[in-house]
């Protein structure tokens, strides 16, 4: 199966990746980008998502680790990173094996 | 621990022990289940962290080149330098079966042209060409890392209801057919005694 890949995020972040083929949609805030979400769920294989998007809309985006596609990612926007991925790949460890192995020393 | 409410007969009890064989099998091999998930768990989440370390660092570089290339770029030059892509990517979408979790496998198409712009060299800065080369360049790990985080979390849900599931068995499931079956049996040795104890006392009366 062949895949698109889109962006969903703010102006400015997202400019540079419509240079390098990724299919763009700007959302100014959460309720937009869930609309857009909703809209390219179906049509977009891999979709990435800046992380002042996907940090509100966290329990939304859940429903999308259901099945295997589309795969969601949060970036950092062009402020740098927030830690959010990080902090979600934390709250995942620690719910599947109740410890953290891996960032303890941050 | 409550006990069941079943009739003491024979007839349960065989019922029950067949239960109860099932229920410790099936505990065994859930638990079984829940250690190889683990331990594929650490390995895919350690991977994880890395790619999402080196995404991070390399997107929030692409991130302040690319600001600077619009800070010093008409908004309307830059727009329409960027408004057409030379390239489009592609992916070739397939699942992996992860101890029957499905998790996506993405594999991008084709060999990517670091020096695709799709705009002319005079158009815009230096810091757009390097930030558009790069993000080109990073696609491919960007990628990965989306394919991985998923992965983590997919597992960590499954992990998390076998888990729930193991323990359903452990402190719920099996105690209480342990203590039925125990339960069926005195009942049942009780009737016995009280048989054997009747049929003495007939005999003693003749």
């Amino acid at each position: 199966m062949t895949g698109k890949t889109a962006i969903v995020g703010d102006g400015d972040s997202i400019m540079v990746f419509k240079a390098a083929g990724v299919d763009t949609f700007p959302a100014e805030d959460e309720k937009k980008a869930k609309e857009v979400l909703r809209r390219i769920a179906k049509d977009y294989q891999i979709i990435f998502l800046t992380e002042n998007l996907s940090a509100p809309l966290e329990e939304f985006l859940k429903r999308f680790d259901e099945t295997a596609y589309p795969v969601v990612l949060s970036i950092p926007t062009k402020n740098g990173s927030t830690g959010y991925g990080i902090q979600s790949l934390k709250n995942a460890m620690e719910r599947a094996l109740g410890v953290d192995i891996l960032f303890h020393k941050n | 621990m409550a006990r069941l409410n079943v009739n003491p007969t024979r007839m349960e009890l065989k019922k029950l022990k067949a239960r109860l064989s099932t229920a410790v099998r099936g505990h065994k091999l859930l638990k079984d289940k829940s250690d190889e998930m683990v331990r594929r768990f650490t390995v895919i989440i350690r991977r994880a962290k890395t790619l999402r370390e080196e995404v991070e660092a390399g997107l929030s570089e692409i991130l302040r080149q690319f600001s600077i290339a619009r800070s010093v770029t008409p908004s309307y030059l830059a727009e329409t330098a960027f408004a057409m892509p030379s390239v489009a990517v592609k992916a070739e979408c397939e699942t992996e079966s992860i101890m029957g979790v499905d998790v996506p496998k993405v594999k991008l198409l084709g060999e990517r042209k670091s020096d695709g712009l799709p705009y002319a060299f005079s158009e815009i800065t230096g810091e757009a060409d390097y930030s558009v080369s790069m993000v080109s360049k990073l696609l491919p790990t960007m990628v990965a890392l989306a394919e991985t985080e998923k992965a983590v979390r997919m597992l960590a849900d499954e992990i998390e209801r076998n888990k729930r599931r193991v323990n359903a068995l452990e402190y719920v499931m099996i105690p209480q057919l342990q203590e039925t079956i125990k339960y069926i049996k005195d009942k049942l040795d009780e009737n016995e005694r009280a048989a054997v104890v009747r049929l003495m006392k007939v005999k003693a009366k003749n």
